[in-house]
């Protein structure tokens, strides 16, 4: 009986950053992602939750075309972003991810230095005219991603010796140094202890101001804290999408509220 | 790495890239794309070159090798005159046998002669010294061997059936050129006429030779005879040795080192010499042989037993890799349910263990004799090659302790020996090694299929 | 009785002593097999064991130790005489030899039936028959074998046979005594199992220690005589000879250098050609190509590396060597005159790089592989390409690896033998022309030792120190692959 979808008919058009309609996902003969229709808002934390498997990173992943590294993952129905379609052949996933950014799971950094890992997006899109310019950009994205202070004298040490709330953060100015639009996070505190977490949630809270955040969670209150809006996802189904007060109060649909009170998932 | 903190031209200090134009490619983008499509044309590229030279140089083993399975005939009415071969008429086989082959080379010539006036062709090589280049040396002895089988044919007219000469089968094969000929002693144009016509009578054919697959090596002077049988027989006994020792020793070392060995020097020393030896070249095995098993425990020079103890000994390391690999792969869910039952370690490894790991030991041991089968450079120090090995082994003592060849040391003396005819052999030998490498591959990998398991 | 049947005959006993021993075990259990501590084939094992292990043993030490005794109480027979005639030093393993070589033939002219036992043992038996008897049975004698050779001969027949008979007596009574012995232990709480097992895990060690004692064979040979050749040729010399000039009949000139540098040029040509072309495959098997394309192209790359390097040595003399001069050499479409001969530096390493291919391509894939996906998945949704993605952020976080797998095709393209020495020419000349022909270590070492050799020659035993540079070489080399490499796994476990 929980198989039929909400129907999102009134899904806000207006100041949306991204619009997602009828998304459908296949994984080889898995049907991972059953029709979903979102609005994400500019300037805002959205979160998406759900149990194990219910497809909230698969989705989050189709947002800046990441599952195009998966060879069995088919993609349908229409991701607008600003208004133009980012399946269309002749987008350019290079170009999308350059405004669509991503911080994973666990944190990434590559084997280079501190000043290598996040000077590595503005070398490879040209973003920085002189190495002053470089610097510039590096010195005001590890500030952003509130780390300026504890790595400015180890720039050139490798960044995989950071602890692991640094290595996440590292990412974090990585993802930031492109000026992307939008941030896509995937469980992006999940490895990391209760410190780093709170450290990355005061960061994702003060990011809000210049980007559009998603933000996959397994912590409801983590969704609670830090988002404006929240979807539940439920065996690939949007099961519902609003306002995050809303929805941990007041949710409209027997599986948020069993998901809520911990009865699934 | 290409200089990406280049200046670039950018309009703008801080751009925010492609945000006007999510569907239409920015400069610098296609400029990139571009690279990536370069450095994909690159991978292609070299996978291209390793597969073009993969199918250059089976195409060339095949071109130039098919030619050895087939061979120029001369078929000849030879009358077997009672006059030369048994004088005293009685048909006592040692009277026959006294009749060297320079009694038979007559008879040959004369045959040779009346199949060209029997035919119609005119020539100007009217004796039989003039035409006698065209038969190959072994002629005379093949007739010499029927009549000494079959004495009481001598004085009929047998058809035979002998072996030109190679430049014959040179000529006819396109290796031997009108110029080539011009510059040799005993042979000029006027016998490739003489072989062209006698071609167009049928009395000189090419056709399928099965002597070369069954056949033992030959003297420098003559290529048309030489063939890879006892060579292959060689490496048949050196299989077997490789087989009997490396698999059993192989696989009863995994199964100490994976099953029983304690956490101590020893079996860390054990194993850094194993992961050395599947190192070291397979000319330093050869060494090995040389110093130990001939010239310290005087092992006969070019047995098959010591080229066999050799690459059992090079195959080891492969073997007992492979092994391990096997013995790991099968869950410890297995051995605990075995000793949970109260059998002993011993008795779970080898009534579960083994059992399920033996599909993976078979490839790896196959695998690990193909690898032995087409190895040169040991059986060159142990000297296997440098000699002809001309007889058949007979029995199996022989098989083992009798100097013989090897497949991929036959091959190789080919290959050195001066005479043009002998490349086409050294080809056509690879030919018939390669099958045997191919079905050995193909067996491992069916194996493998058959029964792999996913646990 | 021969060694050859005196084997089967304890392998026999050792069966009887394995059915032996479970019917006994079953008898003085009565037929209930839940009375005894092992299983009846435990004890068979067990009888079985103490019937075979101690006689093959003693069998082995015997015939070991049997040529020593025997070759002092012969020696004691040839006289100081015949030593200082021929020379000193190694003429005494040749005089044993001699007198081993007639004995042989005497025993083969006995079985042959030329002579009888007693005239072959007779001392009243001349030279002149010995030599006439040996001639019967194709046993050609040297020119100035001595008189003494005969008795000499006869007594190692006689010690021979005498050690025999002691060795067959005493290995099949050993190996009855212990069937009997282990028969009588039979009881319901003895602990076959235990026994059995323990042998069968001594013969498992034993299986695993084949590997030490290969290695020492190996080292033992290299080291001995490589030693004896510094004794005979300075090591100076050796190591620092530039010219490389044997010659059998004394004067040689032996330096190592210009076979190192054609090794070194020919490797260099190799992995030229090899590290490109196997980087690239592996690069775009790993990345780029869909699982069918991989499926198709991966096991056909590997199929160079099954080919035996006889064809490849064939492929190289045959079919390169003349299409390179036909390019280089004189009257080439290049139109220079590099290339002499088609046996040249750069026709071994061409055809050496495309054997390594294969080796490069498959060890890289595997440690491109390993790189975790994150870091890929992290450069990508940055907006990098595909190849930027593995040029900046992949090859090097995989770089230590495949630094070890070109070390590792390195210390293959050193000790390769049959590319070289077909393909290469047999010069040692130090030229910096790679058309030129250049020779190796690996194929000095065959030339040396093949064909009728001297082993007390500096020229033959420098085969040997030729082989002992190659083996420090490799190993050298794949140690510091294989420490690179570990390193390398253990910063992504």
């Amino acid at each position: 009986m929980y198989d039929t979808p909400l129907t999102e008919a009134d899904v806000s058009t207006e100041d949306a950053k991204i619009l997602a309609r009828n998304v459908q996902v296949h994984y080889g003969t898995t049907h991972a992602i059953k029709d979903v229709s979102v609005a994400i808002g500019d300037k805002a934390v959205t979160a998406f939750i759900g149990p194990s498997g219910c497809g909230k990173s698969t989705f989050l992943r189709c947002l800046n075309r990441m599952n195009d590294t998966i060879d069995a993952c088919r993609v349908r129905g229409t991701i607008l972003l600003d208004g133009d379609d980012i399946y269309h052949r002749r987008v350019d996933p290079v170009q999308l991810r350059a405004r669509v950014g991503m911080v994973f799971q666990k944190p990434n950094p590559f084997p280079k230095s501190v000043y290598d890992n996040v000077a590595y997006g503005p070398r490879i899109h040209g973003l920085a005219n002189s190495r002053a310019d470089l610097d510039r950009i590096v010195e005001k994205s590890l500030r952003r991603a509130a780390l300026w202070e504890e790595v400015k004298d180890r720039l050139s040490a490798p960044g995989t010796g950071l602890s692991g709330g640094q290595q996440q953060r590292l990412c974090i100015a990585r993802a930031v140094a492109t000026e992307p639009e939008v941030l896509l996070m995937d469980e992006p505190c999940s490895a990391l202890d209760p410190i780093a977490t709170a450290q990355i949630e005061d960061l994702i809270y003060e990011l809000r101001d210049r980007f559009s955040v998603v933000i996959v969670t397994h912590s409801m209150q983590q969704a609670a804290r830090i988002s404006q809006k929240t979807a539940f996802f439920h065996l690939g189904h949007l099961v519902e999408f609003g306002e995050t007060g809303q929805i941990f109060t007041n949710p409209q649909d027997p599986r948020t509220e069993s998901y809520i009170t911990g009865r699934i998932g | 790495m290409t200089g990406l903190a280049a200046p670039t031209p950018a309009p703008t200090p801080s751009p925010r890239p492609g945000r006007a134009a999510l569907l239409a490619a920015d400069p610098r983008t296609r400029k990139r794309n571009a690279a990536e499509r370069r450095f994909r044309f690159c991978g292609v590229m070299a996978i291209s070159i390793g597969l073009l030279f993969l199918v250059v140089l089976l195409a060339a083993i095949v071109s130039k090798g098919a030619g050895a399975f087939r061979q120029t005939f001369i078929a000849l009415e030879v009358e077997l005159r009672e006059d030369t071969l048994d004088k005293n008429g009685n048909r006592a086989p040692e009277d026959i046998a006294k009749a060297s082959t320079f009694a038979y080379a007559p008879l040959l010539g004369d045959a040779l002669l009346a199949a060209i006036r029997d035919n119609g062709i005119t020539t100007e090589l009217q004796t039989r010294k003039e035409i006698k280049p065209l038969l190959s040396a072994s002629a005379a002895a093949q007739v010499r061997d029927f009549v000494i089988a079959n004495p009481e044919r001598i004085g009929e007219t047998v058809a035979f059936s002998v072996l030109a000469a190679s430049r014959v089968d040179g000529y006819l094969k396109g290796r031997v050129s009108r110029d080539s000929v011009a510059r040799s002693k005993n042979m000029d144009a006027r016998h490739l006429d003489l072989i062209d016509a006698l071609r167009d009578a049928g009395v000189v054919e090419k056709r399928f030779n099965p002597a070369f697959i069954t056949g033992t090596d030959a003297s420098e002077a003559r290529p048309e005879q030489a063939g890879i049988g006892a060579a292959m027989l060689g490496s048949f006994f050196m299989m077997l040795v490789v087989l009997l020792l490396s698999l059993p020793i192989g696989v009863a070392a995994s199964i100490y080192l994976e099953e029983f060995a304690p956490r101590n020097r020893l079996t860390d020393f054990i194993e850094i010499n194993i992961a050395n030896l599947a190192a070291v070249p397979s000319i330093v095995f050869g060494i090995l042989g040389l110093a130990v098993f001939i010239r310290f425990a005087h092992l006969p020079q070019s047995a098959p037993l010591v080229g066999g103890l050799t690459l059992a000994l090079m195959t080891l390391p492969t073997i007992v890799i492979s092994t391990r690999a096997s013995l790991t792969a099968v869950p410890p869910s297995i051995r605990d349910a075995a000793l949970a039952l109260g059998a002993s370690k011993m008795q779970a490894v080898f009534h579960h263990t083994l059992p399920l790991a033996m599909p993976g030991i078979l490839t790896g041991a196959i695998i690990g004799l193909a690898q032995a089968l087409g190895e040169t450079a040991p059986l060159l120090l142990i000297g296997m090659v440098g000699f002809i090995a001309s007889t058949h082994p007979d029995g199996l003592a022989s098989g083992f302790l009798d100097p013989n060849s090897a497949m991929p040391a036959q091959i190789y003396e080919w290959a050195k020996r001066a005479d043009p005819a002998y490349y086409e052999r050294a080809w056509g030998g690879i030919i018939l090694l390669m099958l045997f490498l191919a079905a050995m591959n193909i067996t491992a990998i069916l194996l493998r299929r058959r029964f792999e398991r996913r646990w | 009785m021969p060694v050859t049947w005196l084997i089967p005959s304890i392998l026999l006993l050792a069966l009887i002593g394995y059915w032996a021993g479970r019917a006994r075990a079953l008898a003085v259990a009565g037929g209930d097999t839940r009375a005894l501590h092992s299983l009846p084939g435990h004890h068979g094992g067990h009888v079985a064991l103490f019937a075979s292990a101690p006689a093959l043993a003693l069998l082995v030490v015997w015939l070991l130790t049997q040529p020593f005794v025997i070759n002092g109480r012969v020696a004691e027979l040839i006289p100081d005489s015949a030593n200082s005639a021929t020379g000193e030093g190694p003429s005494a393993a040749l005089m044993m030899s001699e007198v081993r070589r007639v004995a042989a033939g005497l025993d083969l002219a006995v079985r042959e039936g030329v002579i009888t036992a007693g005239q072959a043992d007779s001392p009243r038996t001349g030279a002149d028959d010995m030599r006439a008897w040996l001639a019967g049975v194709g046993v050609a004698l040297g020119g100035e074998t001595g008189p003494w050779v005969l008795p000499a001969a006869q007594r190692y027949r006689a010690l021979s046979a005498t050690g025999h008979l002691m060795m067959t007596i005493a290995v099949i009574a050993l190996s009855a005594a212990g069937l009997a012995g282990a028969l009588r232990r039979v009881r319901p709480q003895f602990r076959a199992r235990d026994v059995t097992e323990r042998a069968v895990k001594a013969g498992l060690f034993a299986a695993a220690s084949i590997a030490i004692l290969t290695t020492l064979g190996i080292v033992l040979s290299l080291v001995f005589n490589t030693i004896e050749f510094l004794r005979l040729y300075p090591a100076v010399d050796f190591f620092f000879g530039l010219t490389w000039a044997p010659s059998f009949g004394g004067g040689s000139e032996l330096g190592i250098l210009p076979l190192l540098w054609g090794t070194l040029s020919i490797s260099v040509i190799a992995l030229a050609v090899a590290t490109p072309i196997g980087l690239f495959a592996a690069v775009y098997l790993s990345e780029y190509a869909t699982p069918a394309i991989r499926a198709f192209a991966k096991p056909l790359l590997e199929v160079l590396a099954g080919i035996p390097t006889t064809v490849y040595g064939l492929f190289a003399l045959q079919i390169v060597g003349p299409l390179l001069v036909s390019a280089f050499g004189e009257g080439g479409v290049l139109g220079v005159t590099w290339m002499g001969s088609g046996t040249a530096a750069m026709t071994a390493g061409l055809v050496l790089g495309v054997m390594l291919i294969p080796f490069i391509s498959s060890l890289s894939d595997d440690i491109i592989n390993a790189v975790p996906q994150t870091l890929r998945d992290g450069s990508l949704s940055l907006g990098a390409t595909r190849s930027e993605t593995i040029r900046q952020v992949v090859l090097p976080a995989a770089l230590p690896g495949i630094a070890g797998a070109i070390l590792l095709a390195a210390s293959r393209a050193i000790g390769e033998t049959m590319i070289v020495v077909l393909g290469a020419g047999a010069a040692a000349r130090l030229s910096l022309n790679p058309f030129e022909a250049m020779t190796t270590i690996t194929a000095k070492i065959v030339s040396q030792l093949t064909g009728d050799t001297d082993f007390s020659s500096p020229e033959a035993l420098v085969a040997f120190a030729l082989g002992m540079t190659l083996f420090v070489l490799t190993l050298a080399l794949n140690a510091l692959a294989l420490y690179i490499v570990r390193t390398y796994r253990e910063q992504y476990e």
